[in-house]
């Protein structure tokens, strides 16, 4: 009797119990890191990439880690997002339109072929070419000759089915196996900075014989190269002997190894399975920096949020319009909710960049209407009314409901509430591809989500695209000529320093017609574990990888 | 007997075109284009966009998508996610780890579950009963991820027995704690409805006819009240191996397996139909097995029950 309610007292966790007995043998976590070199293999928490292997093909963060770490492009970002040279020897244009880039001798892909002028200009004009359909076209756009390698489409914009008018952009051209000219269809001072991004990596010629085979196991010119891909699982990358450039591994090869759950890859990190993770769960962004103390980082990223107002609701148009825009951005409470919605991880915006870019500035002209002030905002928005009355409408934050944006629209909704005295809900999207479909088709009736992630480190990435008139994701409708012209003048400005003050009078204008409401910046948030060193996340908020150091 | 076995997996045809119509047909009525939410917030190009629906037939309508699946079905060849890897790889990769955690949980749950459940019924009313009553509705109180998160940082980080995850290439072993945590939720109710049924079955005519005659405790409790009470809990355990299969979806999270579960939830946020139908339907199909062998498991049981 006695031994059996024993037993019944410890329940169904004698189940556990007897289990972890047998455990004590198996488990064993990292060895602590010893004197002595660094020939250790990083673990780092990702995901399955999302797309082949290409280069041109990788637009999301999972793909990103391979490709960065397996090809070298003309140039290379720091982790302050300086670009420095690595197969480029030169970039250089007199006009910011015609540019001239020279390699440096001795590069070759690990399949010992060299990398040449022309290695680039095929992959470029590759991934070009509309019937390739390459995730990252559009950053070939500016090449002259873009539009000849695109699928005709009729007078209704329906793509014709026939093939385009070219194969190849007449904007490129080899001058030699080192040299090849760039002539783009407009000044783009920021041209040398984009090089970076992973559009524009070489590839070698075994490449466009069987593309499909080369997104499994790819080919390149950089710090390392693929050994495995285990899908799902991980993918094992080891260092590239012959790499000649300045980011030599500095351990013994990366696993990315793929995670469905952030909260599971920071168990991990803690019991030392994993050495790094690049995202802290929602449910740690309370505890991590007390549990990690200086292994922690959680600094601003090139990610910025913002509630955007379409053009065509009638209530934001006009005089009034712009009243009532500027009375929400100051009813918001951004420095409260960044405190305890996101627990310090957001930092509350105060321009339409982020504070990892060259330029960022907290003082630019007209940026007062971020900061929270209800007395304004109220004053504001009965201005509005005396103009025009808003009616019993509620004002909506539309977004997609299937990640967690309604903890932060909820206390937004209430400020506005108790700010401005009107009605405001959340209008939830279950998925997030019901959201842009709403949102493309104009159906969105009042303020939706937006967000935004540098491509590269520019200011002009985070204004052009988005409210450049009919830019690509210019969901708002905004369009001001006054606006464009500045980002023209600033893309045709060779003085970098020139070039940041027209991005901020720029900003100035947005400031005055509020397209959207900038609301904070996403911070990159991470760790890693006692075994490595080293670790440094760069502004794209991926780590340094080739920098780390681990013993074995 | 055989006779019986072959209509009944002649069922499974109509079974398996039913289901996969009406699974089609359901992730066709799913709002949205998933082919916009490929690229992002910023969205892909418009021209690739197009060159993807129409590679996926997404331009077609709906009775000529479900057309092509079927072709997919019979020419072994079901195409490729949205992602460029083929489906039948992804689930051939997925349903073996997710079949051994579920056959794992349902080893603990049914061992476990009915040998509580059996000493609780014999002892109705004693201390080890109440004990085992108050816990079982806690363990089905509790939600898995619940359990499985507690588990995993008391057992996983803090005590350091098991591993954390299961990481790649999971073996019995990573594989302990996941199973366990699966498991509880039926444990719980088999050990409730094993109790209840004992208990029924010991005042049952035939068992005080089988005391009476001397039979020893062990054999009237082990021959008679036990088999007997075992019917409606078979009932259960077939039915669940179908729940374990698709319950694992928050474990598999927890524990970072890469199942059934995480491959499911992703296809369905992502609207790739190709693969959320095949996997549902494999599941449907354990489903309709699991019931085939409950059915053929009464006969065991109870041979008063035939088939013919």
């Amino acid at each position: 009797m006695i031994p059996r309610k024993r037993l019944v007292g410890l329940g169904a966790f004698a189940l556990a119990t007897s289990l972890v007995l047998t455990a004590c043998g198996g488990g064993g976590g990292e060895e602590p890191p010893a004197e002595g070199e660094s020939t250790g293999i990083v673990s780092v928490g990702n995901g399955e990439p999302q797309n082949p292997i290409i280069p041109t093909m990788t637009n999301e963060v999972f793909g990103a880690k391979v490709v960065t770490n397996m090809f070298s492009g003309l140039v290379y970002y720091d982790a302050e997002g300086v670009v420095h040279n690595e197969v480029a020897e030169s970039i250089e244009s007199e006009d910011n339109q015609n540019w001239t880039i020279t390699l440096q001798d001795g590069w070759e892909f690990t399949d010992g072929t060299p990398v040449t002028a022309q290695s680039f200009v095929d992959a470029w004009n590759y991934g070009a070419y509309g019937p390739n359909a390459q995730n990252l076209s559009y950053f070939f756009e500016p090449i002259e000759g873009f539009a000849d390698v695109q699928i005709p489409v009729d007078d209704a914009g329906e793509p014709t089915g026939e093939d385009p008018a070219a194969e190849e952009m007449t904007g490129l051209e080899v001058v030699s196996e080192t040299e090849f000219t760039v002539t783009l269809t407009q000044p783009e001072s920021d041209f040398p900075i984009r090089l970076g991004y992973s559009a524009f990596f070489p590839l070698p010629e075994s490449f466009f014989e069987d593309p499909e085979a080369f997104g499994e196991d790819p080919i390149g010119n950089g710090p390392y190269v693929m050994e495995s891909w285990e899908h799902n699982s991980v993918i094992q990358l080891r260092p590239n002997e012959s790499y000649p450039g300045e980011r030599t591994p500095q351990n013994g090869g990366i696993d990315l190894v793929a995670y469905t759950d952030e909260d599971s890859a920071y168990n991990d990190l803690l019991d030392g399975n994993l050495d790094i993770v690049t995202n802290v769960p929602a449910s740690a962004f309370g505890t991590f920096e007390d549990e990690l103390g200086d292994r922690a980082v959680n600094q601003p990223a090139a990610v910025i949020q913002v509630i955007n107002v379409p053009e065509y609701v009638e209530a934001f148009q006009g005089e009034a319009g712009v009243l009532r825009r500027q009375a929400i951005s100051m009813a918001i409470n951004r420095e409260q909710i960044t405190e305890t919605v996101f627990s310090g991880s957001r930092t509350p915006a105060t321009d339409f960049t982020s504070p990892v870019i060259n330029g960022w500035s907290e003082d630019v002209e007209g940026n007062e209407v971020l900061e929270y002030n209800p007395e304004e905002a109220k004053r504001l928005w009965d201005e509005a009314e005396g103009i025009e009355p808003f009616g019993d409408q509620p004002i909506l934050i539309a977004s997609n409901a299937d990640s967690d944006h309604q903890s932060w629209i909820d206390p937004t909704c209430n400020g506005l509430r108790d700010t401005l005295g009107v009605q405001c809900e959340f209008d939830a999207y279950p998925t997030f591809d019901e959201f842009l479909d709403a949102r493309d088709n104009e159906e969105i009736q009042s303020l939706f989500r937006g967000g935004w992630q540098a491509d590269y480190p520019a200011m002009g990435n985070f204004l052009g695209p988005i409210y450049g008139t009919g830019a690509g994701s210019n969901d708002m409708g905004y369009s001001s000529e006054e606006f464009d012209a500045k980002l023209d003048e600033a893309a045709g400005e060779s003085d970098p320093d020139a070039a940041i003050e027209l991005y901020k009078e720029a900003q100035t204008i947005l400031f005055q017609d509020m397209p959207g409401i900038p609301l904070w910046y996403n911070n990159a948030t991470g760790g890693w574990s006692e075994a490595v060193e080293n670790v440094v996340f760069g502004w794209d908020s991926d780590p340094i990888l080739y920098q780390v150091t681990k013993s074995e | 007997m055989l006779w019986y076995l072959g209509r009944r997996l002649l069922q499974v045809i109509p079974v398996f075109l039913g289901a996969t119509l009406l699974l089609y047909a359901l992730v066709f009525l799913r709002p949205g284009d998933p082919v916009a939410g490929l690229g992002g917030e910023r969205g892909l190009p418009e021209a690739v966009q197009d060159q993807i629906r129409a590679q996926f037939h997404l331009d077609q309508p709906f009775i000529v998508q479900y057309l092509y699946y079927l072709k997919g079905i019979f020419t072994f060849d079901l195409g490729n996610t949205f992602t460029g890897r083929p489906v039948a790889e992804v689930v051939a990769e997925a349903l073996p780890i997710t079949f051994q955690l579920a056959l794992m949980a349902l080893v603990f749950e049914s061992v476990l579950g009915i040998a509580f459940g059996l000493f609780a019924g014999i002892r109705k009313g004693k201390l080890f009963d109440s004990t085992v009553l108050v816990f079982s509705l806690l363990l089905i109180a509790l939600p898995t991820f619940v359990t499985g998160l507690v588990l995993q940082i008391v057992v996983g980080v803090n005590l350091d027995w098991l591993p954390v995850t299961a990481g790649r290439d999971p073996d019995f072993y990573s594989l302990l704690m996941p199973a366990v945590v699966l498991a509880t939720t039926s444990f719980a109710q088999i050990l409730r409805l094993t109790r209840t049924s004992v208990i029924e079955n010991l005042t049952a005519d035939f068992v005080r006819t089988a005391s009476a005659k001397g039979l020893p405790r062990v054999r009237v409790v082990g021959r008679h009240v036990l088999r007997n009470s075992l019917i409606p809990v078979v009932t259960f355990i077939g039915v669940d191996l179908g729940n374990l299969m698709t319950g694992s979806i928050v474990t598999e999270g927890i524990f970072n397996i890469n199942g059934v579960g995480g491959t499911l939830f992703e296809a369905i946020s992502r609207g790739e139909s190709v693969t959320i139908v095949t996997l549902s339907t494999v599941i449907v199909l354990v489903y309709i097995v699991a019931n085939l062998l409950v059915d053929l498991l009464y006969a065991v049981l109870d041979p008063r029950i035939r088939y013919a």
